[in-house]
C-alpha cells in the first residue's frame, strides 16, 4: 500500500526540448504530477521549460524555473526539504542529475527517498558493463561489448570483435556520439567525438539488419509484472528507434515469439529490480529465435509515451502511483474506469509512429539516418490496417506528402544507393522504387526491411495504378474507391490519380468528397478502449477509419443535424523546428477554458508527445489528421458550436480559409482576415493604408523588376514566400548571385503564393507584440524585446520580457500601431506582431492572427493567462481587460533557445533568419543579469573558469565586444583571439593572446609561434568560444566553421552573436552563481 | 479482393455484415465467440475449446506470420506448433487478411491451411462491432457465414462437448529423456490442447491420457489433470461422477478451463454462464489473500457460483475485471482448479506457479 510518510515530492523535469528528448517528458511529468496531487501530496517541480503544460498553474504546487543540474536541484532540496524525489519522468537529463545527486550523497544527507526504481537499478542499466554482467547472471543475451576509455583500447576491441562495429557513448541520451564504423579510420573519428560526451565508450559487434522489437514493462513492488505493449520497427536494427517508423503491436512475430520476448522482458525487469515503468529493446534475428537485448531504459521514455498513446494505458500515471507504493491492481484503468490497471491492453487497431526530420534547415548536415537520432518530432497514426496508418502518418508529418503515393516527384540519382543508405526520405525512395518496378525482394535486399511491410506498400502502389486507369470518379467502381479509402488514400490522392493534373486540386478534392458522401462512403469513429471491446468502456479516445461499418459512439453524435454545445480545438501536429510544446500549451489551455465555460472540448491532434492528446484533457479526443478532409469529417459528425484554429500554430491557421468556404463556423477572427494577415501582399497594402511603416518590399514576378527594386533599396535583402512558419525557405541575400540562386529554390516551395523580397534592416532591435483582442480591440498585450539585433530568427533569439532597453516612446508607438492593426483586421482572439525598431522609428515586419510561440512565456511571466482570455473572447464572452497594474512587473523573464547542433553532425552552428533551435527555456530573475544567467545555464551554458576564445567578426562587431572584453580581463579571464581581433584588442589596451586558424598551420612561421584555435578547443583548454561570423552567407568550410563545429563536438559553450555574448559576459561578471536566487514562480 | 466470392456474416440478433469469403466456401453456422488476443491464430484455430464455434478475431490483421509446419513429435505424436491435429472452429471472422505472410517458421499461408482443413472464413468484417454484439448478447449468439450464391440456411443450435473432441482411447506419453521412477499423471481429456500435454511431459511426468468418460480410478496414478474443452459443464455429468470418485482417493488433482468447472461441480459447486465470457489473453486475476496478480489467457463461457463453494474449499483466484471466481482449491487436500491455461502465456511469479505446485505435490 501507499507509503504515508511521503508528503512532499520533488519532480525533475527534462528542461528544453532537444533532439532525443522532447515533448514526451512534458506528458509523462504532467501525468506523474497529476497522480501525486490526486494523493494529496505536495509537489515541487524543477523545470526551466516555461512553455510546458507541467509548469502551468494547478499542475505542481510549486515550480522552479531553474536548470535541472545537481547544483540547483540540491539548493531546491535544501530549501523545500521534500521526503521523496521522482527521477524517471524527466528523461535522461533528470535521470543523470538524480544519479549524480545519489552518488554525491546529497539525497541521503537530506533524507530524500527516491521513489520508484532504485538508483542502483538505474545505474545497473546505464553502465553497459554492469548491465551485461547483471543480465548474464540470468542467462539473458546482451550484445557483446567492450567498455573502453581510450581510442587505443577502442581499436583493440574492434579488432577483436571484427568490423562492422557500433560505438556508443555511455550515459548519453538518444544515442548521442554513437554510430557504426566499418573500419579503423571511421572508428577513430567517432571515438574522438564520443569521448567528449562521455568518459566511457562501448564498442560492440554490429547486428545491422536484424529486427528491432521493443517491450514496455510495468512492475510493482510486490513483483507483479505486466507488458503493456510491444512494438516492431519498420526499419531494421542499425537505425535508431527514434529515427525508425515503429508499429504497435508487432506484426511479424508469432505468439510463441512474442511470449518468448515477453517472458525475457519480465525476467529482466524482476532481476534488475525496476519499480515502475521500463522499456526493453531487442535485436531479433529474422531467421531463428535468436535475440540480443540492446538496452533497458529504467525510466519513462519516448517509447513509453508512444506506448501510452498507442494503447490508452497511462504508463507515467501508473508508474508514479507505483512509486508511492501502490500495487498494480490497486490502481484503476483510467480508460474503462471499471477494470484495474493490472492488465495488458489488447488492441483492435494498429498504430504507426513516423519521425519528422527538419534536416533541410541545416547547412552541411548529412541527411543519412542511422544509429544516432536526428529527428525533431513524431506523429502517430491509428487505423485498422498497415496501409491506412502509413498513409495517414505520412500526411501527418506535414512535409507536403499526400500519402505513400501521389506525391511530388522525388529526385533520386541512384535508387539502389538511396535504398541501401537511408536518408530522411527513405519511405519516399521506397515508393519511387516500387513505382519504378523494383520488386519487394530487391528492396528487401537493399534495405533489410521486412517483406511484410514492403508487400503492404506494394499493395498501395497497385491500388494507385488501378485508380489511375480512370478519368472520372463516376466511372471508377465503388469497390475500388472503398478499397482505396480502406487503404488510407485521401481524397486528394484519389483526385490526383483520377484527374491527374488536369484540374485545380482543391476543386477535384471537393468532387471526390461529394461523390463519396453521395455514395455513403464515409469513415467511422472507433474507440480506443484498451481491451478490444471485450467490456463496455466509457472512453473518449477516438480515431476515424474506413476499416469498419459502425460508429462506436453513434448515439451521441449529432445525427439530427442540431448544433451541439461543443467546440473543436485544432492542435499543432508534429513537433518540428518552429512549432513545438508552446502550441501544445496553448491547445491545452484553450480546451480547459472551453470546458470551464460549459462547452464540451473536442481535440483533434496526432502528436503522441503531447499533453493535448491525453484523453483526460478533453471531452473527446480525435487522434487523427489535421487535414481539410479529416477535420470536415469530424465537423460533420460533431456539428459543434465552432472550431478554434488559432491556438495550434500554422497547421490549423492554414486550414481556416478553406474550412470557412465550406461553411465551418470558425470562432474568433474571421478567416478572411486571417488570410489578409497571412498573405504578405494583402497585409502590406493594409499596413500601407493605415500609414504604418514597413520595410520596403516587392512581389516578385520578373527578374527585371527585382533588379530595379534592389537598385532602390540596396543589398542585403530578405527573400521569403508567404504562408511560412519558422522562416522556412526564407533567406537573406547579399548580392545578385545569391539572390538568383535562392529564388530558384524558393519558387519550388510554394507555387500558389508569391515570393516577396524586402529590404533587410541591419542593427535594428526586434520587438514582439503578443496580444489578445476582442472585436478589434486589444484587451491584453505583452511587449518583449530580443537581446540580439534583428536578423536572428525570433524563435532562436534570446527574449527579455518586460523589455529592458526600449524607449517609452517606442513602446507607446508600438501600442498605437498594434491597436490600428487589431481594429483593421477585426481581430478576436490571440495575435502576434513583430516590429523592427531603430531609435524611435518603428516598422512592422509580420503579423499572425494566432497564438505565437511566446504566448506561454509571456503568460507565465505576466501571470495573466492570455490564452484563457483569448478563448473567452473567441467564445463571445467579452472578457474584461486585466488591470493596467498587472502589466507592471518588478522582475525580468528571459527566454533562451536550445540548439541541438551536437546531434547534427557537420551542421554549422550559426544563427540566421531561418530557425534552428529545437526548444527553449524561460527563467525569472530579480534583474536582467540574474534571469539571463539562469536561462543560459538552463540551455547548457556554464560560467567560464579561465580561458575564452574570441574571434569577433567585422569592425562594428569588434567594437561591440570591446567593453565586454575589457570586463573579462578585469575579472582575471585570459583571452585568446585570432589575428584581427587580437590586434584590435591590444590596440585598445585589452591584453589577448594570439592564436591561429587551422589554415595558418600551412605557414611554418605562424605554426611554430602560435597555438591553433581548433586544437585548443579539442584539448578543452578553452571554457567559452565566442565566434561571430561576418555575415549570413552560405556556409563554407571556413576557419570559423571549423572552430564553431569543434566547440559543438567537444561540448564547449559557444556564442555566435555579439549582443548575446556581451550580455552574457556582463551577467557573469556582475554576479556569482551563488548569488542566483532560488525562488519559485509564486515568489515573484 | 475483387476476385473473391462475396459472403455475409448473419447473426441471429438480426445483424449482418458484408465481406468476402476466405478459405473454403461452404456456408457454415455455429455459436459466435470472439478473442481479443493479438497473436496466436494457429493455436486458436486448433484449440478444441472452440470446437464448432465461429471465431471472430478482434485484432484486425490476421495471417501476418502464416502457418507453421504441422510437424509432430516423433515419440509422442503430439503437434509441435498446434493445439490439436485439426481445425476446431467451424468458421473464422476477420477484418483484414494477409496473404503475403512473413515469418521464418511459416510454411504456408493461413488461407491455404484453411482450404486444406475445410475451414470457411469471412474477411472484411467490422470485427469490433461483431465482438460488441457477442459481448452484449444475452445468452449464446448464433451466427452463419453465408456464401453468396449458396442457398440460405438457418442457424445451427448444435451444442458441442468433450465427446466431440476428446480422445477415444487411452494414450500414454513419457518424457524423451531421463530415467528412474517417474510420477504418473492421469490426464482427463475433455478436449485437451497439445501444448498442455507437452508441458506436463516436460515437467518429467508420464502422462496417461484418458477419454473424458473413462473411469481411471482403478488405475495406478499419482495425480489427476482435468483438461480444457468445449461445452456446458452441467452436461458433463459422466466426468463429474468420475472426478467425485477420484477425489475420495485424495491424490493431487488439477483442473483448468472446462476441467476447473467439472472439478468444481464434483466438489459440490454450482456453475453458471458468465454474463460476459472471458475470451482474451489479458485476463487479470488475483490470488486471494496475497498481493500477487497474474495476467492469464482464458477462453471461458461459464464460471463457479461463489456462494456455492463448499466450506472445505475456498476461492483461489478472482478475476480483477468482473470479480468472477477464476479458481478454487481445497483447504486441506491437494485439489485446485482455475479458469486459465496453466501452460501457455501465463506470467506467474517465477517462484511458485499453481502448476509447479501440483507437480511438486505428486
Amino acid at each position: 500500500m501507499k507509503d504515508n510518510n511521503i508528503k512532499k515530492v520533488l519532480v525533475l523535469g527534462s528542461g528544453a526540448l532537444k533532439i532525443g528528448q522532447a515533448g514526451e517528458f512534458d506528458y509523462s511529468g504532467s501525468q506523474a504530477l497529476k497522480a501525486l496531487r490526486e494523493e494529496g501530496i505536495e509537489t515541487i517541480l524543477i523545470n526551466p521549460n516555461i512553455a510546458t503544460v507541467q509548469t502551468s498553474e494547478q499542475v505542481a504546487d510549486k515550480v522552479y524555473f531553474l536548470p535541472v543540474t545537481p547544483y540547483f536541484v540540491e539548493k531546491v532540496i535544501k530549501k523545500e526539504q521534500p521526503q521523496g524525489i521522482l527521477l524517471s519522468f524527466g528523461g535522461q537529463t533528470a535521470l543523470n542529475c538524480g544519479v549524480e545527486l545519489f552518488r554525491s550523497g546529497v539525497l541521503e544527507a537530506n533524507d530524500v527517498k527516491v521513489l520508484g526504481t532504485p538508483v542502483q537499478a538505474i545505474m545497473d542499466t546505464e553502465d553497459r558493463e554492469r548491465f551485461n554482467e547483471k543480465l548474464a547472471q540470468i542467462n539473458v543475451n546482451t550484445i557483446r561489448s567492450h567498455a573502453v576509455e581510450t581510442v587505443e583500447d577502442a581499436k583493440k576491441a574492434a579488432e577483436e570483435l571484427g568490423y562492422p562495429v557500433i560505438v556508443r557513448a555511455a550515459y548519453a541520451l538518444g544515442g548521442l556520439g554513437s554510430g557504426f564504423c566499418d573500419n579503423e579510420e571511421e572508428l577513430v573519428t567517432l571515438c574522438e567525438s564520443s569521448f567528449s560526451f562521455s568518459p566511457q565508450v562501448l564498442v560492440e559487434k554490429s547486428l545491422k539488419g536484424w529486427k528491432e522489437i521493443e517491450y514496455e514493462v510495468m512492475r510493482d513492488r510486490y513483483d507483479n509484472c505486466i507488458t503493456v505493449c510491444n512494438m516492431e520497427n519498420f526499419d531494421p536494427l542499425g537505425i535508431h528507434t527514434g529515427e525508425s517508423i515503429v508499429v504497435a503491436p508487432t506484426q511479424t512475430l508469432s505468439a510463441k515469439e512474442c511470449n518468448h520476448l515477453k517472458e525475457l522482458a519480465i525476467k529482466m525487469v524482476r532481476h534488475l529490480g525496476i519499480v515502475g515503468e521500463c522499456n526493453v529493446q531487442y535485436a531479433y534475428d529474422t531467421k531463428s529465435m535468436d535475440y540480443y537485448v540492446i538496452e533497458v531504459n529504467a525510466r519513462l521514455s519516448r517509447s513509453s509515451a508512444l506506448a501510452s498513446k498507442a494503447t490508452g494505458y497511462p504508463l507515467a500515471f501508473v508508474a508514479a502511483k507505483i512509486g508511492l507504493g501502490y500495487s498494480l491492481f490497486d490502481i484503476r484503468n483510467s480508460v474503462t474506469k471499471e477494470t484495474p490497471a493490472f492488465f495488458e491492453p489488447a488492441l483492435d487497431y494498429v498504430v504507426a509512429k513516423i519521425p519528422r526530420w527538419d534536416l533541410s534547415k541545416f547547412n552541411g548536415v548529412s541527411r543519412n539516418i542511422g544509429s544516432s537520432m536526428k529527428s525533431v518530432g513524431e506523429v502517430m497514426a491509428i487505423g485498422r490496417n498497415f496501409e491506412e496508418i502509413i498513409q495517414k502518418g505520412l500526411r501527418m508529418i506535414g512535409q507536403g506528402a499526400n500519402g505513400f503515393v501521389g506525391n511530388k516527384e522525388l529526385k533520386v540519382d541512384d535508387i539502389d544507393k538511396a535504398l541501401h543508405e537511408p536518408t530522411d526520405n527513405r519511405v519516399f525512395v521506397i515508393s519511387k522504387a516500387l513505382q519504378a518496378g523494383y520488386t519487394v525482394e530487391q528492396i528487401h535486399d537493399l534495405t533489410k526491411i521486412d517483406l511484410w511491410f514492403l508487400n503492404k506498400l506494394q499493395g498501395i502502389v497497385n491500388t494507385y495504378k488501378e485508380m489511375q486507369q480512370h478519368e472520372h470518379i463516376e466511372e471508377m467502381p465503388l469497390e475500388l474507391l472503398k478499397k482505396a479509402k480502406i487503404q488510407g488514400f485521401s481524397d486528394v490522392q484519389i483526385a490526383l490519380a483520377v484527374y491527374k493534373n488536369n484540374m485545380d486540386l482543391e476543386e477535384a478534392e471537393d468532387i471526390i468528397r461529394a461523390f463519396r458522401n453521395a455514395n455513403y462512403i464515409r469513415p467511422v469513429v472507433k474507440q480506443i478502449d484498451t481491451l478490444a471491446g471485450e467490456y463496455p468502456a466509457k472512453t473518449n479516445y477516438l480515431y476515424l477509419t474506413y476499416g469498419g461499418e459502425q460508429n462506436d459512439i453513434e448515439s451521441e453524435l449529432a445525427a439530427d443535424g442540431r448544433q451541439q454545445n461543443s467546440v473543436i480545438v485544432l492542435g499543432s501536429g508534429a513537433y518540428r523546428i518552429g512549432s513545438s510544446v508552446e502550441f501544445d500549451w496553448c491547445s491545452v489551455n484553450t480546451l480547459q477554458t472551453v470546458r470551464k465555460q460549459g462547452y464540451k472540448g473536442i481535440m483533434i491532434n496526432y502528436n503522441p508527445e503531447t499533453v493535448s492528446t491525453d484523453y483526460d484533457m478533453c471531452d473527446r479526443l480525435y487522434f487523427d489528421e489535421l487535414t481539410f478532409e479529416r477535420v470536415m469529417d469530424i465537423y460533420e459528425m460533431e456539428n459543434p458550436h465552432g472550431v478554434i484554429v488559432s491556438v495550434g500554430g500554422q497547421i490549423p491557421n492554414n486550414l481556416a480559409l478553406r474550412l470557412d468556404r465550406h461553411r465551418v463556423s470558425i470562432l474568433g477572427t474571421k478567416a478572411s482576415c486571417i488570410d489578409k494577415a497571412e498573405d504578405r501582399n494583402k497585409f502590406s497594402s493594409i499596413v500601407d493604408k493605415l500609414g504604418i511603416d514597413q520595410p520596403k518590399w516587392k512581389e516578385l514576378s520578373t527578374f527585371d523588376e527585382v533588379d530595379k527594386f534592389i537598385d532602390e533599396v540596396g543589398f542585403p535583402v530578405l527573400v521569403r514566400p508567404s504562408y511560412v512558419l519558422s522562416g522556412a525557405a526564407m533567406n537573406v541575400c547579399y548580392n545578385h548571385e545569391e539572390l538568383r540562386e535562392f529564388l530558384g529554390l524558393a519558387a519550388e516551395v510554394s507555387e500558389k503564393h508569391p515570393v516577396v523580397i524586402s529590404e533587410f534592416m541591419q542593427r535594428c532591435k526586434e520587438i514582439e507584440f503578443d496580444a489578445v483582442a476582442d472585436g478589434g480591440e486589444v484587451i491584453a498585450y505583452a511587449i518583449s524585446e530580443h537581446v540580439e539585433f534583428a536578423g536572428v530568427h525570433s524563435g532562436d533569439a534570446t527574449i527579455q520580457f518586460p523589455p529592458q532597453k526600449l524607449y517609452v516612446e517606442t513602446v507607446r508607438r508600438i501600442k498605437k500601431i498594434a491597436k490600428k492593426i487589431a481594429s483593421a483586421l477585426e481581430i478576436t482572439g490571440p495575435f502576434n506582431i513583430q516590429f523592427l525598431a531603430k531609435d524611435n522609428y518603428i516598422k512592422v515586419i509580420e503579423c499572425n492572427l494566432r497564438a505565437s510561440r511566446s504566448f506561454p512565456f509571456v503568460s507565465k511571466i505576466l501571470k495573466i493567462n492570455m490564452i484563457e482570455l483569448a478563448t473567452k473572447a473567441m467564445l463571445g464572452l467579452k472578457p474584461a481587460a486585466p488591470a493596467k497594474s498587472a502589466f507592471d512587473l518588478d522582475y525580468v523573464g528571459i527566454k533562451s533557445s536550445q540548439f541541438s547542433f551536437s546531434r547534427l553532425q557537420q551542421a554549422d552552428p550559426v544563427l540566421g533568419v531561418d530557425m534552428h533551435s529545437t526548444g527553449e527555456v524561460g527563467c525569472i530573475g530579480d534583474d536582467f543579469n540574474e534571469a539571463l544567467l539562469k536561462s543560459l545555464m538552463s540551455v547548457g551554458y556554464s560560467i567560464p573558469k579561465k580561458n575564452i576564445l574570441i574571434s569577433s567578426g567585422d569592425a562594428l562587431q569588434k567594437a561591440d565586444l570591446l567593453n565586454a572584453c575589457r570586463l573579462l580581463v578585469s575579472k582575471g579571464y585570459k583571452l585568446f583571439a585570432t589575428a584581427g581581433t587580437q590586434r584590435y584588442l591590444v590596440e585598445n589596451e585589452v591584453p589577448a593572446t594570439r592564436i591561429i586558424w587551422p589554415e595558418d598551420l600551412q605557414n611554418p612561421e605562424l605554426a611554430g609561434k602560435y597555438r591553433n584555435a581548433v586544437e585548443m578547443v579539442q584539448n578543452k583548454e578553452i571554457d567559452l568560444v565566442i565566434n561571430i561570423p561576418k555575415n549570413f552567407t552560405h556556409r563554407e568550410l571556413t576557419n570559423g566553421y571549423l572552430v564553431r563545429r569543434a566547440a559543438i563536438d567537444y561540448n564547449i559553450p559557444l556564442i555566435t552573436n555579439a549582443r548575446l555574448a556581451t550580455a552574457f559576459i556582463r551577467a557573469f561578471c556582475s554576479m556569482d552563481v551563488d548569488d542566483i536566487q532560488i525562488k519559485s514562480w509564486d515568489q515573484y | 479482393m475483387e476476385n473473391r466470392t462475396k459472403a455475409t456474416l448473419c447473426l441471429d440478433n438480426g445483424q449482418s455484415f458484408e465481406g468476402y469469403a476466405l478459405g473454403c466456401t461452404d456456408t457454415v453456422s455455429g455459436e459466435m465467440v470472439f478473442s481479443t488476443a493479438m497473436t496466436g491464430y494457429p493455436e486458436q484455430l486448433t484449440d478444441p475449446t472452440y470446437h464448432g464455434q465461429i471465431l471472430c478475431l478482434t485484432y484486425p490483421l490476421i495471417g501476418n506470420y502464416g502457418m507453421p509446419s504441422e510437424d509432430t513429435c516423433k515419440k509422442s505424436g503430439l503437434m509441435k506448433n498446434y493445439e490439436s491435429e485439426k481445425v476446431q472452429p467451424s468458421g473464422l471472422v476477420i477484418f483484414d487478411y494477409c496473404e503475403d505472410y512473413s515469418n521464418w517458421e511459416a510454411v504456408k499461408s493461413l488461407e491455404q491451411w484453411m482450404k486444406e482443413q475445410g475451414l470457411t472464413g469471412i474477411m472484411g468484417v467490422d470485427t469490433r462491432e461483431v465482438a460488441k454484439s457477442i459481448r452484449d448478447a444475452k445468452g449464446p449468439l448464433r451466427g452463419r457465414i453465408q456464401i453468396e450464391g449458396a442457398e440460405a440456411s438457418g442457424f445451427s443450435k448444435e451444442v458441442f462437448g468433450p465427446a466431440d473432441v476428446a480422445c477415444k482411447e487411452v494414450v500414454s506419453y513419457s518424457p524423451c529423456n531421463g530415467c528412474g521412477p517417474r510420477k504418473k499423471v492421469v490426464l482427463v481429456d475433455c478436449g485437451v490442447k497439445h501444448s498442455v500435454i507437452r508441458s506436463i511431459v516436460k515437467s518429467g511426468c508420464d502422462v496417461i491420457r484418458v477419454p473424458y468418460n473413462y473411469d481411471f480410478t482403478s488405475m495406478e496414478y499419482d495425480g489427476v489433470f482435468v483438461s480444457n474443452g468445449p461445452g456446458d459443464p452441467t452436461l458433463c455429468y459422466e466426468t463429474v461422477a468420475i472426478l467425485k470418485k477420484a477425489m475420495e482417493q485424495g491424490k493431487p488433482m488439477f483442473g483448468y478451463n472446462l476441467g476447473f468447472l467439472l472439478m468444481a461441480r464434483a466438489a459440490g459447486c454450482e456453475t453458471k454462464r458468465l454474463d460476459r465470457a472471458h475470451r482474451s489473453a489479458n485476463q487479470p486475476v488475483r490470488e486471494n489473500g496475497t498481493n500477487r496478480a497474474y495476467i492469464t489467457s482464458q477462453n471461458a463461457g461459464y464460471t463457479v457460483v461463489e456462494a456455492s463453494v463448499p466450506a472445505d474449499w475456498e476461492v483461489y483466484f478472482t478475476n480483477l475485471n468482473d470479480g468472477a471466481v477464476d479458481g478454487i482449491r481445497h483447504k486441506t487436500l491437494p485439489f485446485m482448479g482455475m479458469q486459465f491455461d496453466p501452460a501457455v502465456c501465463v506470467r506467474l511469479n517465477d517462484d511458485m506457479t499453481p502448476f509447479k505446485e501440483f507437480i511438486q505435490k505428486l
